[in-house]
């Protein structure tokens, strides 16, 4: 794994603030994520998560603050001073997004094949057969039966929906992907599943990772490394597992001896 | 033989915040180091803070004062400041923990759970699998488990095949956490063997045994903690 030697950061976060009106979203957030690095941040509902990674993503401009990306020529690059165009490349090659309603990142109308392929055209690639073959080993790798590939996803389940964006977000090969609570919604046998998947994938392929979960046993499997948010500031972080074995804030104490054990 | 890892003035205690806030002190002034192939045996009652120390040695619970120096080649590495990703890489390539304890994941099977520190070591599939199935088959792990997830199966066989795991790699510095608890006289022998084995090869070791015949075969040192117990501080 290229975590432990990488020498440089993929992504550096420096004092990023977010404001409604008066309201704070996220406060002074700073971290770095470095390649093959699996960041989870947690906190309750309005705890300022999702507005952070928006901002990460370029989804949301922050009021405050700068966010630099290492771009595939090694070049460190402030997100929010790219082009529309280059911004657009990257968020449709160099990077992911899953969101937690597959809805929301999925064409439901058309093709699970095509919404897998229509990331590679988006790069340029255009002989059909080669598309829809790159395609057909997605939806494998994603455990989606290769009969399906002609159905569109208004016909799938809610786990299958989800593996497909995810297939249609990893085909581009991209360096780093943000995940909006990927297992909010399903099934528990359905999130095994999944957060099996997720987490082979993500180590076999060495991908950089911004997750939100409220859910701190996704946390515990897929990630590294934890933030915890409370009111739009970042309150404690550290190695997962002690975070979550030793908690030291009060309120990821609380968090912690929430958790119904099973 | 040289020294492997270092506690130096290692303190920690707790604070419950949801208990208004009061503090448990854990240990005070930890201070002992282990050399290459030593295994060294932390005593005392239940409670004086050996589980603790293993923790904060593993990174898993955080040092409050004092360090703790892990020797990596060359490099004196302090797991007390170190930043998450470099007690990750410790933890892949020269701090072991075996415990009692598997944390299950869905789906992966029980060969692959004991392989993977191995294959993350650089280890190829075939040799990771093969050296797995020969650690279940020295610790009477049925052959018929051996691809199947450890989910649903005996906590002795749950426990047999996390001490597999913990046993494969090579790690310069093992950690041992009651490895013997609640195994039959058998399966007790075959980690006494294994523990001798890691010895051979110059591997440190600290370890919780409560089980006094373990104790006596595989100890070369014992401290006590309780004298780093704040109480016996003040």
């Amino acid at each position: 794994m290229n975590l432990f030697h990488a020498e440089d950061p993929l992504l550096q976060v420096h004092n990023v603030t977010r404001y409604y009106g008066d309201r704070i979203g996220c406060s002074e957030v700073s971290f770095d994520l470095w390649p093959g690095e699996v960041l989870a941040i947690v906190g309750e509902s309005g705890s300022g998560k999702t507005t952070l990674l928006n901002c990460l993503s370029t989804r949301l401009a922050p009021t405050a603050g700068a966010i630099e990306y290492r771009m595939r020529d090694g070049a460190m690059r402030n997100l929010y001073q790219l082009t529309e165009a280059e911004r657009r490349l990257l968020m449709r090659t160099d990077w992911g997004f899953v969101h937690q309603n597959a809805a929301d990142g999925l064409r439901m109308s058309v093709s699970a094949g095509a919404n897998v392929g229509e990331r590679l055209m988006a790069v340029g690639a255009r002989h059909y057969g080669n598309i829809r073959s790159t395609a057909d080993d997605w939806l494998g790798r994603v455990e989606i039966d290769s009969e399906r590939i002609d159905d569109d996803p208004r016909s799938f389940s809610g786990g299958m929906r989800q593996r497909l964006q995810i297939a249609r977000n990893l085909v581009t090969q991209p360096r780093l992907v943000f995940m909006d609570e990927p297992t909010g919604g399903l099934d528990v046998s359905v999130q095994a599943r999944l957060l099996d998947l997720l987490r082979r994938l993500v180590a076999d392929l060495g991908l950089s990772v911004v997750i939100v979960t409220h859910d701190l046993a996704v946390a515990r499997l897929l990630s590294h490394r934890i933030m915890v948010m409370r009111h739009g500031n970042v309150i404690e972080t550290g190695l997962t597992d002690q975070v979550l074995d030793d908690p030291r804030e009060p309120y990821t104490q609380l968090l912690v001896s929430s958790i119904l054990q099973v | 033989m040289p020294v492997r890892l270092y506690l130096n003035n290692v303190g920690k205690a707790f604070t419950m915040h949801l208990q208004g806030g009061t503090v448990i002190p854990v240990v005070e002034n930890v201070e002992f180091s282990v050399n290459a192939g030593e295994c060294v045996v932390l005593g005392g009652p239940s409670g004086a803070g050996k589980s603790s120390i293993l923790k904060m040695i593993y990174g898993n619970y955080r040092c409050d004062d004092g360090q703790i120096l892990v020797t990596v080649g060359d490099e004196i590495i302090n797991v007390a400041g170190a930043e998450p990703r470099k007690i990750l890489g410790l933890r892949d390539s020269t701090i072991g923990y075996v415990s009692q304890f598997l944390r299950t994941i869905p789906r992966v099977s029980a060969e692959d759970v004991v392989a993977e520190p191995l294959i993350a070591q650089g280890a190829g599939e075939a040799e990771g699998r093969d050296t797995a199935r020969a650690l279940l088959s020295r610790l009477n792990v049925p052959e018929r488990l051996w691809t199947l997830p450890p989910a649903t199966f005996s906590g002795g066989e749950q426990q047999r095949v996390n001490i597999a795991r913990g046993f494969i790699a090579h790690y310069p510095i093992l950690l041992l956490d009651e490895p013997t608890a609640s195994l039959d006289a058998a399966n007790r022998a075959v980690v006494v063997r294994l523990v001798e084995e890691k010895k051979v090869k110059g591997v440190a070791m600290v370890g919780i045994l409560h089980d006094q015949d373990v104790r006596d075969q595989i100890a070369d040192r014992i401290v006590d903690v309780a004298r780093f117990g704040s109480e016996a501080a003040a």
